[in-house]
């Protein structure tokens, strides 16, 4: 026996609250954006430009045909020379430099006499993220320049090629851009923050405010007035997704090559459990201030341990584990496969099974948690 | 529906238990259809709870009963279409306008021709011009009749209030009072919960709650004689030192002050009276005996348990379960 016109009325009542309620009404619609343009803009986990200093201790065709290769890469910026270690060591310190690259003494006579001189590059390593791209390209680019430079009678000097080759063919994102990676990722950490916190906080706020007496005194059922509450905040989800898809194409550039079926099942069930998790948050706060505290104890694994920040199988097996709890793992997974790879609804099955039993359980705790509240 | 009762409310050994503390306990009650029963105790004695557990919100953990013919268990549905319940606390949403508001409680009604309910409620209130005010910007007195007008959208045959007038000016309280008398004389059972004295005696029953179990019920006018207080009126200068003096003094339980006169009760007639005597010999005051009334009744029950906290205190129990009631 549910009564339509009772849950239309609940679910007006809740749009007219979210009206009357600025600021939320902006975390929901204007922060979302906002924190898409703004991460992805500014994450990026391939940094160049990279402030470099030279102690030159030779000079010659090889050493200027290496140091136009390190700046033609564009990890590297050359910001100026020092003269000794000491030096280089306090820039590296004060962080005015992320690197220096020291060209010992008699460089290219040594090249030209085969004696194999090197080449220390120093960097600040404090941030394996940051100087990762540089280190990993550094080598490249000196047997490029080499090979450019030792011509003619010099060829013998000149490193020889191995016996094979090892051709890398990058898939997905061939260009390594960060923001292909971040932005489908932004998408589950947005609309899981955004459905947990505001669903948790609308609920909580009916008994906190004491409107729940007022409601169980009428004779609505419970299932009229929670899907009445929770429906407005659904369209909000969809609100978001539907931005962020356009975002994501129009600005950001980030292909989606999969099956849209695949997208919109994935993420109505995402959306669903999230509203469950919010819903079992609501039982356990009492009061909105409690629920939001709840909501973002739940956030920030969400956002270290389930692959957006950092590379999931990087993680020790324990981590792997409590990440494999939290349905955003799972849904980013859904997305950039469906986004980037091309998937269809067949190939997310293995995501929708795990979504599906993490709602499982919320559900079946929520439900107890709620009889245990109502009496 | 089962044949008209007598009663609007009948039940039998109601009891409610939160974790381990029983918030009421055995608890029978007739509310007879078309009075004003008025319910009273201090605070935490499991007024709340009971009125709860008879209009359905709450599932009692034993008992049995009827309300408005209905099975307190089984058709809480059947019950709240028929009950106007208003609670403690302004319940009504305070980011929502007047008119939103009452708009909100008609459509969960199921009411029809809600637009007229609504505009008639507004008219009849007053507010009509302020429709589109937010109800939180209302004052106490305001946002109490606005609840009421709420509860009574749907025409319920019982109206249950609880302490419907905490935190409201006198003036107010008269009015909200005449509504009640006039709604009575319509035929709805009201049943309010309250702390005051004034509403006390406006009341046609009256029962008394402590620690979750009736300690005393019946019609307002019996009271007095069931609880067997004599009074002696006291006139004369000083009352303040002779009220200090008489309040150390065995044999009388209490000492109510009106105006310039004191009201000198005790359960124990003979020692009062001792007591009495001993006074008029010293002359500086004039002693008259007369009936005890409902004032020094409603007094005597109120003092004489004064907050089920301060004693059961909330180390005893979930103080939180029963923080509202």
């Amino acid at each position: 026996m549910f009564s339509l016109s009772r849950f239309l009325a609940v679910m007006v009542k809740e749009f007219v609250q979210m009206r009357r309620d600025r600021v939320t009404f902006a975390m929901m619609v204007g922060v979302p954006i906002m924190q898409l343009f703004l991460f992805g803009f500014a994450i990026n986990s391939d940094p160049k430009h990279l402030p470099t200093l030279i102690e030159m201790a030779d000079e010659g065709p090889i050493t200027r045909a290496i140091l136009m290769g390190m700046k033609a890469s564009d990890y590297f910026d050359f910001v100026g020379t020092v003269t000794g270690q000491a030096e280089g060591d306090r820039a590296l310190r004060d962080g005015t430099a992320d690197f220096v690259v020291v060209i010992p003494p008699r460089f290219e006579r040594d090249v030209v006499r085969g004696l194999n001189p090197q080449i220390l590059l120093a960097a600040d390593a404090s941030d394996p993220a940051a100087a990762g791209g540089a280190v990993a390209a550094i080598s490249g680019i000196v047997t490029q320049a080499m090979a450019d430079t030792l011509t003619g009678p010099l060829k013998f000097a000149a490193a020889r090629p191995p016996p094979f080759s090892v051709a890398v063919h990058k898939q997905f994102n061939a260009e390594g851009r960060t923001s292909t990676n971040i932005v489908p990722g932004l998408l589950g950490i947005i609309l899981s923050m955004t459905m947990v916190l505001i669903t948790s906080v609308a609920i909580v706020r009916e008994s906190e405010k004491g409107t729940m007496e007022t409601l169980i005194a009428t004779p609505a059922r419970p299932a009229e007035v929670m899907l009445g509450k929770i429906l407005p905040y659904v369209l909000m989800g969809y609100i978001q997704t539907i931005v962020f898809l356009i975002a994501a194409r129009l600005v950001f550039d980030v292909p989606f090559v999969g099956s849209p079926l695949a997208f919109f099942v994935g993420f109505n069930l995402f959306i669903v459990v999230n509203l469950a998790l919010g819903f079992l948050v609501s039982t356990v706060a009492r009061n909105q201030m409690q629920a939001m505290q709840v909501s973002f104890f739940l956030i920030l694994p969400s956002i270290l341990l389930s692959g957006f920040m950092f590379p999931f199988a990087g993680m020790p097996g324990w981590a792997q584990v409590l990440g494999s709890i939290l349905p955003t793992t799972h849904f980013l997974r859904l997305t950039r496969k469906v986004m980037l790879k091309g998937a269809t609804l067949t190939d997310i099955r293995p995501e929708m099974l795990a979504i599906g039993l993490i709602m499982l359980v919320i559900v079946t705790i929520a439900l107890r948690r709620y009889r245990q509240t109502l009496d | 529906m089962i044949e008209e009762a007598e009663n609007a409310i009948s039940v039998r050994g109601l009891t409610k238990i939160f974790g381990d503390r029983k918030v009421v306990d055995n608890f029978d009650m007739d509310v007879p259809k078309g009075s004003i029963y008025g319910f009273l105790g201090p605070n935490g004695s499991g007024k709340t709870t009971t009125i709860r557990m008879m209009c359905g919100l709450l599932t009692p953990n034993g008992g049995e009963g009827q309300c408005l013919g209905y099975d307190i268990r089984t058709e809480p549905d059947r019950i709240k279409a028929n009950v106007g319940y208003m609670t403690q606390r302004f319940s009504l949403y305070e980011d929502l306008t007047i008119r939103e508001n009452l708009d909100f409680i008609a459509r969960m009604f199921g009411m029809k021709g809600r637009r007229k309910v609504v505009k008639d409620a507004l008219a009849d209130l007053g507010l009509s011009d302020r429709a589109n005010q937010l109800a939180g910007t209302l004052s106490g007195g305001w946002k109490q009749r606005l609840a009421l007008a709420a509860c009574l959208l749907h025409k319920p045959r019982l109206l249950l209030l609880d302490e419907p007038t905490a935190g409201v000016d006198p003036k107010a309280r008269r009015d909200f009072w005449d509504e009640i008398r006039a709604l009575s004389a319509q035929g709805v059972t009201v049943l309010v919960s309250t702390h005051y004295m004034d509403e006390a005696v406006q009341c046609d029953f009256i029962a008394y709650i402590a620690y979750g179990k009736k300690l005393i019920a019946g019609p307002a006018a019996e009271i007095p004689d069931m609880i067997g207080l004599q009074t002696w009126r006291v006139e004369g200068p000083n009352l303040t030192a002779l009220e200090a003096e008489l309040r150390a003094t065995e044999g009388v339980a209490q000492v109510a002050r009106f105006g310039a006169v004191l009201h000198v009760s005790g359960i124990d007639a003979a020692a009062l009276d001792k007591v009495a005597q001993a006074q008029i010999a010293k002359g500086t005051h004039s002693w008259t005996k007369q009936k005890g009334g409902l004032e020094e009744a409603f007094i005597y029950l109120m003092t004489g348990v004064r907050d089920n906290f301060a004693i059961n205190g909330p180390a005893n129990g979930p103080a939180a379960a029963e923080g509202q009631a």
